[in-house]
């Protein structure tokens, strides 16, 4: 998967959530629970649909690097790089 | 419709035991996720303490008296639109005790403007708790209790910290001993944006719920007690149903973290360090309820949705759970909670002490049950004059009643205190494939706590399947 693979992927998945998200003036540098009013619930469900489609283990404690779009691309690139 | 015991296959990926909300909630996210799951369930109906009665063409609802805001977005998720958009406000919230009687939404807004008109809070005192609460976290510091808290802010305000804590008292069973954050973040949940029930009542929301739980695949199978959660050189092999095995590589109970430890599973499966901290959860207390049936064709006034009602001169932890309290909730339940059936029925909840039923013989029990219909119907009377010849039927339950309907350890309606969060959040990695789920910690109570709870125990669940 590219970068720009896996930001759409993220963003696919926060769509599904939340059906009503706005990612219009979206900063990828900014914390996603801020801009889109995610709460611990909803990043939950991003990890559970990431083990759901790849097969991908998060453990608990690695949950921070999923706070914004970019650090969930840094995070996530050397585990789907062959996905 | 449920499948009969003698069909079930002899192997699934996960066993739920029991269907509580959060049993539910684990069964279906798991099989959303393309798990085989089967959910035993011993009572004939799915719910757990979700659930309601018929009586006389009457149906009363047991724990239908409001959630907070969070459902709607809870059961989009987790369950589907059809769930989420028969979720509707409840706006009339009322208290009445010698100190204060008054009339609320039960919000944020509403109460700021109550503590400053009817309290004369000063406004920045005001905004300082509401940022203290919504800042609580389940795994904050947990020394300081509901009672300091409300010192902190509300010094010998003792009319102001029953505005604060009866409700919740009611909601979740906690007392001014317990930590300030079970208190925090519960509050801060209802004070989001009110309070909210569910259009159709209980047995709609049961069924809407089991009919997802088809379309996912969920096998259920009800009137299947299980007598035993089997566990081989520490790791979860299956559960024993009517004296037959049924395998799984994960089990989940939903039967109460005291119950899972103490009756279905043995003991020598567990670490002597683990069970020396669980067999120090202590179960939160029951409820006694009295339910009431106005006559078909009868009407009774708009009163309010939820009274909190009280004759007590001040709020008192203890005094709420007398058995000869002067402390009640009433639930109205008003044509528009069953849009299709013109009835009124009255619930009234008192929180209470399973020793104080527990040992009482036959005739006393009965003769007590008819003292606690007597003095709840006098308190109605005074909201309601005269609905004393418009009712056709009453009821009481006890601890008793819960107990044996739930099978919770010491009829428990609000699960564990907080030391049993723990306890369940880690029993998967004392048994392999074992899981807990149900109200446990006080946060994690009431409709909303077990159904989010149960999304949280799928995640583990899963994780585990796919390792």
């Amino acid at each position: 998967m590219t970068n720009e693979d896996i930001k759409n992927l993220i963003l696919e998945i926060i769509k599904d959530i939340d059906d009503e998200a706005d990612f219009e003036s979206h900063d990828p540098d900014k914390a996603l629970r801020e801009q889109l009013e995610l709460d611990s619930m909803d990043f939950l469900d991003i990890v559970m649909e990431l083990r759901k489609r790849h097969k991908l283990q998060i453990p608990e404690e690695d949950y921070p690097h999923l706070a914004t779009l970019n650090s969930c691309v840094r995070y996530l690139q050397p585990l789907l790089k062959d996905a | 419709m449920p499948v009969p015991f003698a069909l079930l296959a002899e192997h699934y990926d996960v066993i739920v035991v029991g269907s509580g909300l959060g049993g539910l909630t684990t069964a279906n996210r798991l099989a959303y996720c393309g798990h085989k799951v089967l959910l035993l369930e011993y009572h004939h109906r799915l719910g757990g303490l979700a659930t309601w009665f018929k009586r006389r063409g009457h149906i009363f609802d047991i724990s239908l008296h409001g959630f907070p805001y969070g459902m709607l977005k809870t059961c989009k998720k987790y369950w589907n639109n059809a769930i989420m958009s028969s979720i509707v406000q409840l706006k009339n919230i009322v208290f009445d005790n010698p100190q204060f009687s008054l009339r609320t939404t039960f919000d944020k807004e509403d109460f700021t403007r109550l503590l400053q008109s009817h309290f004369k809070i000063s406004g920045k005192t005001i905004e300082r708790f509401f940022m203290a609460v919504a800042g609580m976290n389940f795994y904050d510091d947990q020394t300081m209790t509901t009672r300091e808290l409300f010192n902190n802010f509300f010094p010998g305000r003792s009319d102001v910290h029953r505005l604060l804590m009866e409700p919740i008292t009611y909601a979740n069973g906690s007392t001014l001993d317990d930590p300030a954050i079970t208190y925090g973040i519960v509050f801060s949940n209802f004070m989001n944006k009110g309070v909210y029930t569910f259009e159709g009542g209980t047995d709609r929301l049961i069924g809407l719920m089991t009919e997802e739980l088809e379309k996912n695949g969920v096998t259920i199978c009800t009137n299947s007690k299980v007598d035993k959660i089997i566990i081989e050189k520490g790791r979860v092999r299956g559960v024993e149903v009517f004296g037959k095995t049924i395998t799984a590589k994960a089990v989940v109970s939903n039967s109460g973290i005291t119950n899972t430890i103490k009756n279905l599973t043995d003991r020598e499966a567990y670490s002597d360090g683990f069970l020396e901290k669980a067999d120090k959860i202590r179960v939160n207390t029951s409820s006694c309820q009295v339910y009431f049936g106005i006559r078909e064709m009868e009407t009774i006034n708009d009163v309010g949705d939820l009274l909190f009602t009280s004759s007590a001169p001040e709020f008192d932890s203890d005094e709420l759970l007398d058995k000869y309290s002067h402390s009640k909730t009433f639930s109205l339940y008003y044509p528009k909670t069953r849009p299709d059936q013109n009835r009124y029925t009255v619930v009234a909840s008192m929180n209470s002490r399973y020793e104080d039923w527990a040992h009482l013989d036959e005739s006393n029990y009965q003769n007590e049950k008819q003292l606690l219909i007597d003095r709840t119907l006098a308190d109605l009377e005074r909201y309601l004059p005269g609905v004393k010849g418009k009712i056709d039927w009453m009821e009481a339950a006890t601890p008793r009643t819960f107990n044996s309907y739930t099978l919770h350890t010491k009829g428990t309606s609000f699960g564990t205190k907080f030391e049993g969060l723990n306890i369940s959040r880690s029993i998967f990695k004392e048994i392999a494939g074992l899981f807990h789920v149900g109200s446990v910690g006080i946060i994690m109570s009431g409709w909303l706590g077990a159904i989010n709870y149960g999304v949280i125990v799928s995640n583990d669940v899963d994780s585990f399947l796919r390792s």
